[in-house]
């Protein structure tokens, strides 16, 4: 295949990923948009493999196969509730890729420059290697987290943030240590060292975010491993990887940064971590007794109500209720009640992660409505039903400057007639935070496993 | 004390002021009752019923006057038709006397009353708050009222209320609207929706739509910002404009509705006129309109007095007596009130009554005390039952973000600018080519992302994640090098690159196969 035909299959390949991610932000589109996608990798790795660089086979399509196949198992079996784990392990294969190629690059002596294009290029394979390898940590790191291996409690070492810039002199100083070495050819050293301190980088970066802000941490993942690949276009000067890096890594962002505004944060306080212990003075102490309800009052209720809304939280992923949810939503709706669920731009642990639970168990998506939606109307709910959902309910976070969630806009459903909360124990939410509206006059709290209790409605309702 | 019902002399008055069950429990209270015979026969209640309940039948209306210390009634005293005197005349000098005066109306009534040196109690100036609730007789007789409007509606109007599909074909149900939707207004709704009909209702007052909403009816809104609610849960008189739009929606809805119930008072003033005479022509042959406000005139233009009359193929139906047609229920309702009124006055329940100016509601009861005209009482505080005015905003105050200086706000281009032009005064033409390129796509990128849809934010997570596996490009092209490290080291990251694109899209088409509408 001739260069300027390579050319011509990455430029389709671009548009052709451009027109996968604008597919992917409407739901009419968006399995079209997918379709783009795979077409236009498609295009790219079968353009690249008959290019002129590529003139050995074996390995190449032994690792495109096996790692296919490894990929395609995962997508299979993935439980939808464990999407957030997938996501980001997927996000740390990125970046060890990236320090792979940048590794191999470095070792590559075959395209001998001199002067500036030189420096340029070195830096361009430091700076790649170095974003690569916070990528694979930072990601193993929250994968960690999201999958329960380690602790979702953000861990805030003193002089966190004096560390961070220690490391990052740390990678500044190294890199010209590396161009000046880079002349007499022992520059592996510093290269090492330094991708060292980007591991590290990584795995304390993340260490530091809280579980609530776990949305954004996985985005913000997500732009860095676009990143990643755009600084290895450029150390390959490969405008199909630059262009398709700087896409993700921009989109990435910009999720990143929709995440932040929906819990009315400052995008750059979650990335230097340590949410929700900046706040300053004590939170408000809730005091009050809760009162408990049992599952058939609760049918009773919801059989009177008329207008109902559902608010899932990451506890209905965990007891994996949204099946049984949906159950009760149709024999609901069978009986003509208006019934609705409110979901929160960072209820679960990634973006998104309700609307796919539910999509998975079939509900339909045009009663699903986002909190903007419904914040102005909970004075015509009757009855609302929070599943494993605290933090984005929490109506301390509209009142107490204190709380570690001020600012944060949360789904009102005190607002409405009669609040049911599902938890399993009277234990406080991700956040660490009390939350004064299980102690409301309207608020009623139905204590078990989510997906026990919900059954335990079901058949109730059914009578 | 003695009590004394007598017979209500207004024509076609058939309710009376007490009934056996309530003077039970009147004279539980300490108190003897004296009724005067044939007082219950318009409700269907016999003399000897009252003997069984322990009160004392009395021959004639004087008697009773002359005995009662305290009278009670349903309606204000007035010409005796057979004794040919006054009702008042008969009123023993200082006694005492329960019923419905309409002091505002009836001035004569009340110096006359007041000259006899007597004590007015009226039913109708009990204050309205959720303490006096149980003595309200106002919203017991609107209640009634709302109610047998439907029912009189129903007998002038010549079809169903409810919808039917039959083998004779298909019935359409009845459309009602009720204008008004104070006690009486609630009822009728709730007598129509019982029936069949589709109600539609309006009123002023916009905290009475959840009301109207509750008992299914379709609330009308007007779409005119202005509050109607007065004290004490009436509504005001409005503005021009206000009453054009609102004119406007009734004409509307003449043409559309088949029955319409109009209970539209403002305290103290003739009714408003809502419906004029071009809206009934303008409304179907056969339609009904019963207007509840006709005794202040009425809300309707043509309608007339105690009449039923037919304008334009319209009935119109003009009763000021609906509570007295249900005689038996009013009765029940008003002595139950009745009933409490004389707990309230006679707390030790020794048979005596104590006027007593300190409590609220006795206080607003009283018209007259001893002779002296007590009414009207001072302002009542704003009707507890309405909920307490609700602010749009919400506890919280969203803080605006202090505005940076334009020095800061400007910092960062500045340096932006300075890196860029720095990068471009050593950098080789070919770095800046790519560049170009990875400036222009983070602006493609930002663009195509910015208004995605959030319920997808996690399908473009995971294929925007299949799409960062791009990277296997970069080693792809490594991996023909003869150095084994290189070519191990590409084929490992060609590995996991090809993990990430299959996983990814895969992953993607299964959750985008999951939404559905």
């Amino acid at each position: 295949m001739s260069h300027s035909l390579v050319t011509m299959s990455y430029i389709i390949a671009t548009i052709l990923f451009i027109l996968s991610l604008s597919g992917l932000s409407k739901q009419e589109t968006a399995r079209k948009g997918n379709y783009y996608g795979m077409l236009g990798m498609a295009i790219a790795i079968a353009a690249t493999a008959l290019s002129g660089y590529v003139t050995s086979y074996e390995v190449l399509l032994g690792a495109l196969v096996i790692g296919g196949a490894i990929g395609a198992r995962a997508a299979i079996k993935v439980e939808m509730t464990q999407m957030p784990e997938l996501v980001a392990i997927m996000h740390s294969l990125v970046g060890m890729a990236a320090v792979l190629v940048g590794y191999a690059n470095f070792l590559d002596v075959s395209h001998p420059l001199i002067g500036v294009e030189k420096t340029i290029h070195e830096v361009e394979i430091y700076i790649g290697i170095l974003i690569g390898a916070v990528t694979f940590s930072g990601s193993v790191i929250a994968f960690c987290k999201l999958s329960e291996k380690i602790s979702g409690k953000p861990l805030l070492l003193p002089g966190r943030h004096w560390f961070n810039l220690l490391l990052l002199i740390a990678a500044v100083v190294l890199a010209g240590v590396f161009l000046q070495q880079n002349e007499n050819g022992s520059a592996v050293v510093p290269l090492a060292i330094m991708t060292g301190i980007a591991l590290v980088f990584g795995v304390h970066m993340v260490m530091a975010i809280g579980g609530a802000d776990m949305p954004v941490v996985v985005s913000m993942l997500n732009s860095y491993s676009g990143w990643a690949a755009a600084a290895t276009g450029f150390m390959l000067s490969n405008d199909l990887l630059i262009v398709t890096g700087a896409l993700v890594g921009s989109s990435g962002a910009i999720l990143s940064y929709i995440m932040c505004r929906a819990m009315n944060r400052n995008f750059i306080s979650v990335i230097a971590g340590g949410f929700g212990s900046t706040a300053g003075g004590e939170a408000a102490v809730i005091e009050g007794e809760v009162q408990p309800i049992d599952a058939d009052e609760t049918a009773q209720l919801l059989l009177e109500a008329k207008s109902i809304m559902i608010i899932p939280g990451y506890g209905m992923a965990v007891a994996q209720a949204q099946h049984t949810v949906n159950e009760i939503t149709k024999l609901l709706k069978e009986k003509g009640k208006k019934v609705g669920f409110g979901i929160h731009p960072v209820a679960g642990r990634m973006p998104g992660h309700m609307n796919v639970l539910l999509a998975e168990a079939k509900v339909p998506y045009d009663i699903v409505y986002e909190m903007d939606e419904i914040n102005e109307d909970w004075a015509h709910v009757d009855v609302s039903i929070v599943i494993g959902a605290n933090d984005i309910v929490n109506p301390s976070a509209l009142d107490d400057p204190n709380s570690p969630i001020a600012g944060m806009p949360v789904l009102e459903c005190w607002k409405g007639g009669t609040t049911i909360v599902l938890k399993r124990s009277m234990a406080s939410g991700y956040a660490g935070v009390g939350n004064p509206l299980f102690v409301l006059d309207n608020t009623r709290m139905l204590f078990g496993d989510a997906n026990a209790t919900m059954q335990a409605v079901l058949k109730a309702l059914k009578g | 004390m003695k009590i004394g019902i007598p017979k209500e002399i207004h024509p076609g008055e058939k309710r009376v002021a007490t009934t056996p069950e309530a003077a039970e429990q009147i004279i539980k209270l300490g108190f003897s009752v004296l009724v005067e015979t044939g007082a219950g026969i318009g409700a269907n209640i016999s003399d000897d019923a009252y003997k069984e309940a322990g009160a004392e039948i009395v021959d004639n209306a004087k008697t009773l006057w002359e005995q009662s210390d305290i009278v009670i009634k349903v309606r204000a005293p007035e010409r005796h038709p057979e004794l040919t005197t006054d009702e008042t005349d008969l009123l023993r000098e200082g006694g005492k006397l329960i019923s419905f005066i309409w002091p505002a109306q009836n001035p004569e009534l009340m110096d006359k009353l007041a000259s006899k040196q007597a004590t007015v109690l009226a039913m109708d100036s009990v204050p309205r708050m959720s303490r006096a609730q149980k003595l309200d007789a106002l919203s017991s007789m609107a209640n009634i009222a709302g109610y047998r409007a439907i029912v009189e509606a129903a007998q002038h109007f010549g079809r169903f209320f409810t919808g039917q599909i039959t083998a004779a074909g298909k019935i359409p149900p009845a459309k009602v609207l009720v204008i008004g939707a104070g006690v009486a207004g609630l009822a009728a709704i709730g007598a129509a929706k019982g029936m069949g009909a589709i109600v539609r209702a309006f009123d002023t007052r916009p905290e009475v739509k959840e009301q109207i909403e509750s008992m299914d009816a379709e609330f009308l809104m007007l779409d005119f910002k202005e509050e109607g609610s007065g004290t004490g849960g009436y509504a005001k008189t409005m503005s021009k404009e206000f009453i054009e739009a609102e004119m406007a929606l009734f004409a509307r809805q003449a043409m559309e509705v088949d029955i319409i119930v109009t209970t539209a008072l403002i305290p103290g003033k003739p009714a408003p006129k809502l419906i004029t005479k071009g809206m009934v022509e303008s409304m179907k042959p056969g339609s009904v309109i019963v207007d509840l406000a006709a005794e202040q005139g009425g809300n309707c233009e043509l309608t007339e007095k105690d009449q039923v009359v037919v304008r334009h193929d319209v009935t119109i139906i003009g009763y000021t007596n609906l509570p007295s047609r249900l005689a038996n229920q009013s009765s029940q309702l008003y002595s139950t009130n009745i009933r409490h009124l004389l707990t309230e006055l006679s707390p030790e329940k020794n048979g005596e009554i104590n006027v007593n100016m300190e409590d609220e509601v006795i206080r607003g009861a009283t018209v007259i005390k001893e002779g002296k005209i007590t009414w009207p009482p001072p302002p009542p505080p704003k009707l507890s039952a309405s909920p307490a005015p609700q602010t749009e905003a919400p506890a919280y105050v969203p803080q605006e973000p202090p505005k940076a200086s334009p020095l800061k706000q400007l910092l960062p281009l500045i340096i932006g600018g300075a890196a860029l032009f720095a990068i471009g005064a050593v950098a080789p033409e070919a770095f800046m080519a790519h560049f170009t390129v990875f400036v222009l796509a983070c602006f493609v990128g930002y663009q195509v992302i910015w208004n995605v849809s959030p319920s997808l934010h996690t399908p473009l997570m995971s294929v925007t994640n299949a799409i960062s596996g791009i990277i296997v490009i970069g080693a792809l092209v490594q991996v023909s090098t003869p150095d084994s490290t290189i070519k191990i080291l590409a084929g490992l990251a060609i590995l996991i690159a090809s993990i990430n694109i299959a996983g990814g899209f895969l992953v993607t088409r299964r959750m985008l196969e999951m939404f559905r509408k």
